[in-house]
């Protein structure tokens, strides 16, 4: 591992005297910027080669940079569960796959369906190029989870959570305090669970799920309610003297520019998908004016809430040099596309080996920038 | 500061109303504690402060409530949290962060107050409660005692004029709960801030205060007046004002330092009476009906409890004691065979309890957890009692008789959770007690109980200890321990530092020292009881 710089000065405080002062940590915002732009850029591919190389990347900068956190162990778990997608998705086409391509692998049993089930199809011909169309598709969505998975392990999602604008802080505390209950829940169903045995009762199934569940959801509730409580006393929600139409204005802002956003990011996403402003340049008109509603939204809404922020994450130098790493990748794959280039959707029928193509594959590797620009984790202590 | 104007405060569905006819005012600067038995309305009249009652909670507040001038009926608690700093009962359910910083920039951030602001109040407010060293550390890896002063510095930053405490130090140890007391000493006299707080710990509390509120219960109108003249009419008193009583000194001595000025006369009165000892304790001679060797429970590498040594006769009482994660839950589940346990020894008669089936071993060594009601899965009383015989095999109607017997009267259609900390209590001890183990473990059973409750538990342990019972329990409490327990195992760091009889071990340390024996050291009479009897047989 590398020596991390030593910086030990009273002055600053942060540590006290004589402690190691790390560096802050990189904004939540940024790892989440990389990663999505990151997935995005995979989601306009089905070259494996590609979609491999982003993986790569992601899983290369998360190990080099993921702190000892409790989430940070959660990158395990989506890679997992990618893998489970891509398993799920060739079962089904060799269950009920449309048979197309020439090169038969094997044959399997068809179920004879009456007339009107015309165009469903149980069994059947397994074919070369039906299984790697559902592969490559598989792995499409697979890379989604990778991504999303890198960057839960880099930043804290309640500390991004956070750093939501103010407008939008009622349902990230919501989201924050949801995000909480389930350990606790798990707690606290240990401890029952651990009270049983001094009763004696060993039994499990269905009647250990009642003698449990009981007293778990009946302490979640009387913790709920007494944070709650304490929420409320402590000023959660505050209106302090704005007027009901002001807040109702701005509440509909923010939804008109949410839902903006929503369909330009699912026009970006999906490169099929029907234009809802049909031109040149695809999705990316309704994007834009998406974010411009929302932004707008959000920004009147947020002078409106009475609300401060401590010690907020700020945004840095390096931070921005990671975001646009990330977006170098996706700027790349669209260039490609339009430039029309070939191997970004490589040919299925006839079957052919895949082939990397050079400049997307250039923008993937330019976001492996944060593996060095992002501060190393501090140690475990 | 705080004016009740004839408040009257009744719930949906009950009976009768929680608080009423509450008149009162607490001035600016006041430290006022609120006392009264378990289901007087102590936290109904603390959370009609800043509007909880009856905005959050539901009911009828019929009267009024002002608070820095301003009416609760029109300021919901949210809009009070510039005046109002609330602390509840659990601290930890109260969190809604997971940092020590940002907890306690939580309430200023809800004000909206500019950040820079924010910065110099959270560095003041980490100097004031001594939390500097602990900025950066997550929530749940502090000490009781510290998640108590992070509760009340998170109150404090948003500067209110009023702190309202429900129960501040009954989870602590003696040591953690000076902490706390001590800083809220400070900000009363440096920074002048009204405090209204609940208490039952009263032996920990009453020194600090300038005027107590008794609530009698049963709907009637409280008492307010001065601490000594109150506390000597209630039934919840701390043994210090009792044994004022027993002195006949007036007014009565309600801290350690007036009563010791006072007890000269009464120090020379029972010169020459030997205290009461107890029968000698074991410790460990003789038949041990427990029996522990090296016993070591780690959590995830750390060691827990590192090889603890200990036997127990059977009709002994024994008292754990410690500070807050000094072992001593960690050792109580070891014992009783349901816990971990890592290294050494434990046998009950001829048993290992944890090589026993549940059922066997709940019959050889019993144990009331630190949540009753985590014992507890049934909808009713009489449910649970009938679920408890059932599964013991003893006879019908066992469990509700025990149950009678250790506190009479409680309604068998009531919800468990209903039920008041000390019937809650019986209820669990009850059915523990259904499959009459040999052995019986307590986890801090005096937590919640006000001093009434806590003698009908001394009672009832004492006649099963009686009857040939090993009783052990681990508490806080030193004056429950010095009026119950016969002998006193020190645990620190996983370890025993100190065992022996009761009256050695605690009046050797400040800390642990009950209040008569404070007043009345160097002899070493530990309650009230004691004394009285004394006195009593002395011509």
């Amino acid at each position: 591992m590398r020596q991390r710089a030593v910086v030990t000065d009273p002055a600053v405080g942060r540590r006290g005297a004589g402690r190691v002062i790390a560096p802050a940590p990189l904004h939540p915002g940024a790892w989440w910027l990389w990663a999505l732009a990151l997935g995005t850029a995979a989601s306009r591919t089905t070259n494996p080669l590609l979609i491999a190389l982003v993986v790569a990347v992601a899983g290369y900068v998360v190990v080099a940079r993921r702190s000892n956190d409790p989430w940070a162990a959660s990158y395990g778990v989506f890679l997992r569960l990618g893998l489970m997608v891509i398993a799920v998705r060739t079962l089904f086409h060799v269950v009920f796959g449309g048979s197309y391509g020439t090169t038969v692998l094997l044959t399997l049993p068809q179920l004879p369906l009456p007339e009107w089930a015309a165009g469903i199809r149980i069994g059947g011909a397994v074919t070369a190029e039906g299984l790697a169309a559902a592969l490559y598709d598989g792995l499409r969505l697979a890379v989604l989870l990778a991504c999303v998975g890198a960057a839960n392990a880099l930043a804290n999602p309640k500390r991004l959570l956070r750093s939501l604008p103010a407008a939008l802080y009622e349902v990230s505390v919501a989201v924050v305090v949801a995000l909480s209950a389930a350990p606790q829940l798990i707690a606290s169903a240990r401890q029952v669970r651990r009270a049983r045995l001094l009763r004696g009762d060993t039994s499990r199934g269905l009647r250990a799920l009642r003698t449990v569940l009981v007293p778990v959801l009946q302490d979640a509730l009387d913790r709920s309610l007494a944070l709650a409580a304490a929420m409320d006393s402590r000023g959660y929600g505050r209106t302090a003297g704005v007027p009901p139409s002001v807040r109702r204005a701005t509440g509909a802002l923010l939804l008109v520019g949410l839902l903006g956003v929503c369909v330009g990011v699912y026009g970006l996403l999906d490169a099929g998908s029907p234009m809802i402003i049909p031109g040149p340049f695809g999705a990316a008109p309704m994007l834009l004016l998406g974010l411009a509603t929302a932004a707008a939204g959000l920004a009147l809404a947020s002078r409106r809430v009475p609300r401060s922020r401590y010690r907020p994450d700020r945004w840095r130098p390096r931070d921005l040099a990671v975001v646009l790493s990330g977006l170098a990748a996706i700027a790349a794959v669209l260039a490609a596309e339009a430039l029309g280039a070939a191997h970004l959707v490589p040919p299925v029928a006839p079957l052919s080996w895949p082939s990397l193509p050079l400049l997307p594959a250039a923008g993937v590797l330019a976001a492996l920038l944060p593996a060095w620009v992002a501060p190393a984790p501090e140690a475990a202590k | 500061m705080i004016s009740f104007e004839d408040v009257t405060v009744t719930y949906h569905d009950a009976e009768r109303p929680a608080i009423s006819g509450v008149d009162l005012r607490v001035h600016e600067g006041e430290l006022c504690v609120v006392v009264g038995r378990t289901g007087s309305g102590k936290s109904t009249l603390l959370a009609a402060v800043n509007g909880l009652v009856p905005h959050f909670t539901g009911g009828q507040l019929r009267g009024r409530v002002l608070v820095a001038g301003r009416d609760t009926r029109t300021n919901p608690p949210r809009e009070l949290a510039d005046v109002v700093g609330m602390v509840g009962q659990d601290p930890v359910a109260g969190f809604v962060t997971d940092g020590v910083e940002e907890e306690l920039a939580y309430s200023m951030e809800s004000i909206g107050l500019p950040a820079p602001v924010m910065r110099r109040r959270v560095e003041e407010t980490l100097d004031l409660l001594g939390l500097a060293d602990l900025r950066d550390r997550a929530l749940a890896t502090l000490s009781g005692g510290q998640q108590q002063r992070v509760a009340i510095g998170a109150a404090l930053t948003a500067h209110p004029r009023i702190l309202v405490l429900d129960e501040p130090t009954s989870a602590l140890d003696p040591g953690a709960a000076e902490e706390v007391l001590a800083a809220l000493h400070r900000l009363v006299h440096d920074l002048g801030i009204t405090v209204l707080m609940a208490e039952h710990r009263l032996e920990r509390v009453a020194q600090f205060a300038d005027r107590v509120i008794w609530l009698p219960g049963r709907g009637a109108a409280p008492v307010v007046g001065g601490v000594g003249e109150v506390l000597a009419r209630s039934p919840v008193a701390p043994p210090v004002v009792r044994l004022a009583g027993v002195a006949g000194w007036h007014p009565p001595a309600v801290s350690v330092r007036d009563a010791r000025r006072l007890a000269g006369p009464l120090r020379e009165r029972l010169h020459g009476i030997a205290p009461p000892t107890d029968p000698p304790a074991t410790g460990g001679a003789g038949d041990g009906r427990l029996v522990a060797r090296g016993v070591v429970v780690r959590y995830s590498g750390a060691a827990a409890v590192r090889g603890v040594d200990l036997r127990v006769a059977a009709g002994e009482r024994v008292a754990l004691m410690g500070r807050n994660g000094s072992g001593k839950s960690s050792l109580l589940w070891a014992l009783q065979g349901s816990g971990r346990r890592h290294g050494g020894e434990v046998l009950v008669g001829a048993d290992d309890p944890a090589a026993l089936k549940p059922g066997q071993r709940r019959r050889a060594i019993g144990l009331v957890p630190q949540q009753p009601t985590d014992l507890l899965f049934r909808e009713t009383v009489r449910a649970e009692c009938e679920q408890a015989d059932a599964e013991t095999g003893a006879a019908r109607g066992t469990t509700s008789a025990l149950l009678e017997r250790i506190v009479p009267g409680v309604d068998g259609r009531a919800h468990p959770r209903d039920l008041s900390e000390g019937q809650r209590l019986a209820l669990a001890l009850a059915v523990t007690l259904a499959a009459t183990p040999t052995v019986l473990l307590l986890d801090e059973p005096t937590r919640g109980l006000d001093y009434p409750a806590k003698t009908a538990l001394a009672t009832v342990l004492r006649e099963l200890a009686d009857a040939g019972t090993a009783v052990v329990l681990a508490t806080h409490d030193v004056e429950f321990v010095a009026e119950y327990a016969t002998r006193v195992v020190l645990l620190a760091d996983g370890e025993v530092i100190a065992d022996g009889p009761v009256a050695e071990v605690v009046t050797s340390s400040p800390v642990f020292a009950p209040q008569v024996a404070k007043v009345l050291a160097p002899a070493r009479w530990l309650t009230v009881a004691q004394v009285e009897h004394a006195l009593k047989a002395a011509p």
